[in-house]
């Protein structure tokens, strides 16, 4: 059956395609795309497949090579997984239909079939990180997925090639530390294998050698995560690589870490180590609240809208840690909900921003004036996405903010609450600002400029229609989707966590 | 960037050299799987022997004996050939890699189409790491401008 | 103490390398000088990886006694465990991969700021955006 093949699907057909590409892109560029999103739409149907298999069935094993698990390579797709793969996949292949035309504009024309043989490559490594049951498989396809990662983002403008340089050295210290990590687990158990790791280390639980394991493993991971205190690659990569290419890593890339470091607390180890044992998630709350503030804090601070947008991820993440960490379901289930939401509203800010770029090139805030009278869908889609990181109701982001105040509440930790709300109140200061220049410019009535005359050096031929001023429907199509996302998952949040989320929490919360 | 090179000894022991450096490359791509070796080291091997010729001539002989297009496709082919080999099997019923469902298509038993799906892998691997190694070095040292004639 | 450096040398040699390429990645200013002390920190955590898979007592390499022809099994003490040195094959590859990448970025680099100092590097982007 075919079906029983999707794990190993998910991750070869995107591999051989992204090679094909780049043999078919030497003599004919423009089947490369189609190319590409054909992979991305083989994972995502055999990510649905999967979800509904591990939903009607229990957890998927899947031994590679048919080998038994803890000598071959196994991939495990629990709900966790399920989820995590149907965003990235998702989100993939949106930002991949978008990227057509905004690809175009922003590197030059000999580096397209490139371009999308690297994109396939980074999503089937994301892929690969979030469906492997195995740690060092783990490190092996982060590494696909930051090289590709390294490479795209230095396709950027300006400063990009420095930017990328600067996350090649962070982002090979925190796979190392991660390597080391589990070269550490492998000296004392001798084993690879995730399920059979969390089998063996509960005897050693008190050796120094897991304990300094751990430690790297979380420094690790937390660096590719862009964590609060190692964030410092984070602003300059993601703003100066092209729009889609940060719309798709931005989206993702932080969230499919914050997947590894629940697997590493909670599979790897049991969550009693993780909470009782060590004061880790003690810390990692505090740290985490840290990163809210500061990563709103700095929002405030930022000219460039993109930028701002990067320390939002950054505030983000720390939501999604202290979700992790405060140990208990409510927590727990708001942190799963809020990657996926954060998947969504991310991917929508991102993609809005870089239509508005597209089409006017401006990027700053006071760039941004009157810009509804110019392109109103894309400023409404913005606004949505902007309510969502705030937290206004109807949107998916109230809700998963909501279950980790709950969270918190339970856990009596009445500071992390009251900074998750903080947090929220600055993210509004932000986002206010640009939507008080968007929709309420103070100087009334601005002009609309005329139609420009497409040529050389000026932006895009202006299109026809209804609003003449709007990106193509190749762009505007995925930033709907993503805008129908964040309202949808607001709305069905109560049957994605009793069908999915709930069963993700791991034992002993 | 390659300054061409006008030495007959060079030229002489190289001529010489080359195909014993590729045969060596070929024995241990196809020893790999049974004994030290593998498409890592052979690949390298291999490599290494057309960047001798590159050192040893220049740019516009190393690319007339091994063009540029050539060696992206092989690039691509061996990573595309390591894929296909693991989709076979699950063509064949098997799961990803399972190379005892080779079985079913080469006469042999189980045991040994592992062993020869082993070798399809290699193979593979011996290929890309062979011209990735390549194009590492011609992107270096012409700083990726390896379409265009070197300066005399 | 002597003797407790020295009967686990391995590792202090793994530290002190790996703290060699630290200092290189986060102290130095220039490309090319960050980019070698990543190659050290990568190279001192795979020698670190290969040194757990030594056994003493003159173990070897072969895991099948003579390939070509009839086998047999080598017992286990004759033999290094084979799978540190796989899983580092693996991540010499990936260091190679990653050292490719960063190379072509510094040319990038140097191509348009002409310097590979991280400071005149900055300076020019500050004097760009002016």
């Amino acid at each position: 059956m075919i079906s029983d093949q999707f794990p190993a699907l998910i991750i070869v057909f995107p591999l051989i395609i992204a090679f094909w590409i780049n043999i078919v892109g030497w003599w004919w560029k423009r089947p490369c795309f189609y190319m590409s999103m054909l992979a991305l739409s083989v994972s995502f149907i055999s990510s649905l497949g999967m979800l509904n298999t591990v939903i009607s069935k229990g957890t998927i094993h899947y031994r590679l090579g048919g080998w038994e698990p803890p000598w071959g390579i196994e991939y495990v797709v629990d709900h966790l997984n399920a989820l995590i793969l149907i965003i990235v996949s998702f989100v993939g292949l949106v930002v991949g239909i978008y990227s057509k035309k905004s690809i175009e504009k922003e590197i030059s024309e000999s580096k397209i079939p490139q371009f999308y043989s690297i994109y396939t490559l980074l999503v089937m490594g994301l892929l690969g990180m979030t469906v492997t049951g195995d740690a060092f498989n783990l490190y092996v396809l982060l590494e696909i997925a930051s090289l590709a990662g390294y490479a795209l983002i230095a396709l950027g403008e300006d400063g990009a090639p420095l930017a990328s340089f600067n996350y090649v050295i962070m982002g090979t210290i925190g796979a190392c530390f991660y390597l080391l990590g589990v070269g550490y687990l492998y000296i004392v158990t001798g084993s690879l294998n995730m399920a059979d790791l969390s089998q063996l280390l509960p005897n050693l639980y008190h050796s120094k050698v897991v304990l300094v394991a751990f430690a790297f493993l979380m420094v690790g991971v937390a660096i590719k995560m862009a964590f609060f205190p190692l964030h410092i690659w984070l602003p300059d990569a993601y703003t100066h690589a092209p729009s889609s290419v940060s719309a798709f890593v931005a989206a993702t890339m932080t969230k499919v870490g914050a997947y590894v470091m629940i697997r590493v607390m909670f599979t790897i180890f049991k969550p009693y180590f993780s909470i009782e044992m060590l004061p880790a998630t003690t810390i990692l709350c505090w740290i985490a609240v840290a990163a809210m503030i500061y990563g709103c804090i700095l929002a405030i601070a930022q000219n460039d809208i993109k930028r701002m947008l990067c320390y939002i991820i950054i505030a983000e993440v720390g939501y999604i840690v202290m979700g992790i960490s405060v140990g208990n379901r409510m927590g727990f289930t708001g942190a799963v909900l809020h990657i996926m939401n954060d998947a969504f509203m991310m991917a929508c800010l991102f993609l809005a921003v870089g239509a508005v770029y597209y089409k006017t090139g401006a990027r700053t805030i006071s760039g941004y004036k009157a810009l509804f009278k110019k392109m109103p869908l894309t400023s409404g889609s913005f606004a949505i996405g902007a309510l969502s990181v705030i937290g206004i109701p109807p949107t998916c982001g109230f809700f998963s903010k909501w279950y980790l105040v709950l969270g918190a509440i339970n856990a009596q930790q009445w500071a992390f609450a009251v900074a998750l709300l903080v947090s929220s109140l600055l993210s509004a200061v932000v986002f206010f600002r640009i939507l008080q220049n968007m929709f309420f410019s103070p100087n009334e009535n601005p002009p609309i400029p005329p139609l420009e005359k497409g040529g050389e050096g000026g932006f895009e031929k202006q299109g026809k229609g209804i609003f003449p001023h709007e990106a193509p429907a190749s762009m505007l199509i995925p930033i709907f989707i993503t805008v129908a996302g964040i309202l949808l998952l607001g709305v069905y949040s109560g049957q994605i966590i009793s069908t999915i989320i709930q069963f993700t929490v791991p034992e002993g919360f | 960037m390659i300054i061409r090179l006008e030495d007959i000894i060079i030229k002489t022991i190289c001529r010489l050299l080359i195909p014993f450096i590729q045969l060596f490359g070929l024995y241990v791509i196809a020893h790999g799987h049974g004994s030290p070796g593998g498409g890592f080291q052979g690949g390298c091997i291999l490599a290494a022997s057309f960047i001798l010729i590159l050192i040893a001539f220049d740019l516009s002989e190393a690319k007339r004996r091994f063009s540029e297009k050539l060696n992206n496709f092989f690039n691509n082919f061996g990573v595309f050939l390591y894929a296909w080999t693991g989709w076979m099997c699950l063509l064949l019923g098997g799961n990803y890699l399972d190379y005892g469902k080779l079985s079913r298509i080469l006469p042999v038993d189980a045991v040994h189409a592992r062993y020869y799906g082993v070798f399809a892998v290699e193979v593979g691997v011996g290929i890309t790491v062979m011209a990735i190694m390549i194009s590492i070095f011609l992107d270096l040292i012409t700083g990726g401008k390896h379409e265009e004639e070197p300066e005399k | 103490m002597i003797e407790y450096i020295i009967a686990k040398y391995n590792y202090w040699v793994y530290i002190v390398l790996m703290m060699i390429g630290f200092y290189a990645m986060i102290g130095k200013r220039n490309l090319v000088k960050k980019l070698l002390g990543m190659n050290i920190f990568q190279w001192a955590i795979i020698l670190y990886y290969v040194s757990t898979a030594s056994k003493k007592g003159g173990a070897t390499i072969p895991i099948v006694m003579g390939a070509h022809g009839h086998y047999e099994p080598a017992q286990a003490i004759q033999y290094l465990n084979p799978l540190p040195h796989c899983l580092m094959l693996t991540a010499i590859v990936v260091g190679v991969s990653t050292t490719g990448v960063a190379l072509a970025l510094i040319i990038m680099i140097h191509r348009r700021y002409k310097t590979l100092e991280e400071d005149e590097i900055l300076e020019s982007l500050e004097a760009f955006k002016k």
